[in-house]
């Protein structure tokens, strides 16, 4: 456990003091989409948001060592739908529960024990928790292994559970955290 | 044409406008701190992409203008409210606010189990 420790701290030094150019490449180009985006894209613009789509990482990676890797791209496409159509379809659902009597709901706490390891996973299924109506992720436990969340009307929690690591959860993992890296 | 598209551009803007009254009559409704904390995630999903789809098709129809930078609205929005409302459970459970949610999975079920 500690030699486990050890390696990691080791691999952060490596990071802190060997800078990459470009540690993050998608970012990079986000970064500079949404600049351009935001101004009315140019040529100016271009020279400016490259010029901060490549010093902004350059100077934050020591925050953020592992480059977020997208393994699935249409998979990752595919989920976006999903979640889009589910925020429509819970929205009304707890539209009618929130206008309903509210006595009759059951709201609950539920922990979602986590297959996912990476951060950045945690992050967007945490994220898609909030953002379907109904449930709200509300703690992470310190050892990253379980989430807790607050859902509005649960019938069973199991049922709730089951759903959100099937639905979510897996396909984050299939796009994020190829079966490869398991550490 | 026209009208067609200033009724979609109207039903977009009252469905947005339906779903951001709702979320914030849960708001003022629901019993408990955490329920009510439902009703502000409804509002920033539905609610405002409701209004900026009605505002982006309003723009790309009737101005001839597409404006890119309503989409950044949505998206900067989808990812800033669950980390607001995150935040806000944890702060919550760590003042331990009472609830009526039956917390037989919470692990310090003891002393903020309260009101059945």
């Amino acid at each position: 456990m500690s030699e486990q420790r050890e390696h990691v701290t080791l691999e952060q030094d490596a990071i802190l003091t060997k800078k990459k150019w470009l540690p993050h490449p998608f970012l990079s180009v986000n970064m500079l989409l949404i600049w351009l985006a935001l101004n009315n894209a140019s040529m100016g613009h271009f020279v400016l948001g490259s010029f901060l789509a490549i010093g902004i990482p350059y100077l934050v990676q020591a925050f953020w060592p592992q480059a977020v890797r997208i393994y699935r791209p249409m998979l990752l496409v595919q989920y976006l739908f999903l979640v889009l159509v589910d925020i429509c379809k819970a929205n009304v659902i707890v539209a009618i529960q929130i206008l309903g009597p509210s006595k009759k709901l059951k709201a609950k706490f539920f922990e979602v024990p986590l297959d996912v390891k990476d951060d950045f996973t945690i992050t967007m299924l945490a994220g898609t928790i909030t953002l379907t109506p109904g449930t709200v992720s509300a703690e992470l436990s310190p050892d990253k292994k379980r989430l807790l969340v607050h859902g509005l009307n649960v019938e069973s929690a199991e049922e709730e559970i089951e759903l959100i690591k099937q639905r979510y959860e897996k396909p984050l993992k299939e796009i994020f955290e190829c079966s490869t890296r398991s550490s | 044409m026209a009208v067609f598209i200033e009724y979609l551009v109207a039903a977009l803007i009252l469905i947005g406008a339906t779903f951001a009254l709702i979320g914030s009559l849960g708001l003022v409704k629901l019993p408990d701190f955490f329920q009510r904390l439902h009703g502000p995630t409804k509002a920033t999903t539905l609610g405002v992409g409701g209004m900026i789809l009605g505002s982006i098709l309003f723009f790309t129809a009737v101005e001839r203008t597409f404006q890119f930078q309503e989409f950044l609205v949505s998206l900067f929005l989808f990812i800033t409210a669950p980390a607001s409302a995150y935040i806000i459970a944890k702060a919550a459970l760590h003042l331990k606010i009472q609830h009526n949610a039956d917390d037989s999975t919470k692990k310090e079920s003891n002393d903020s189990n309260t009101s059945e």
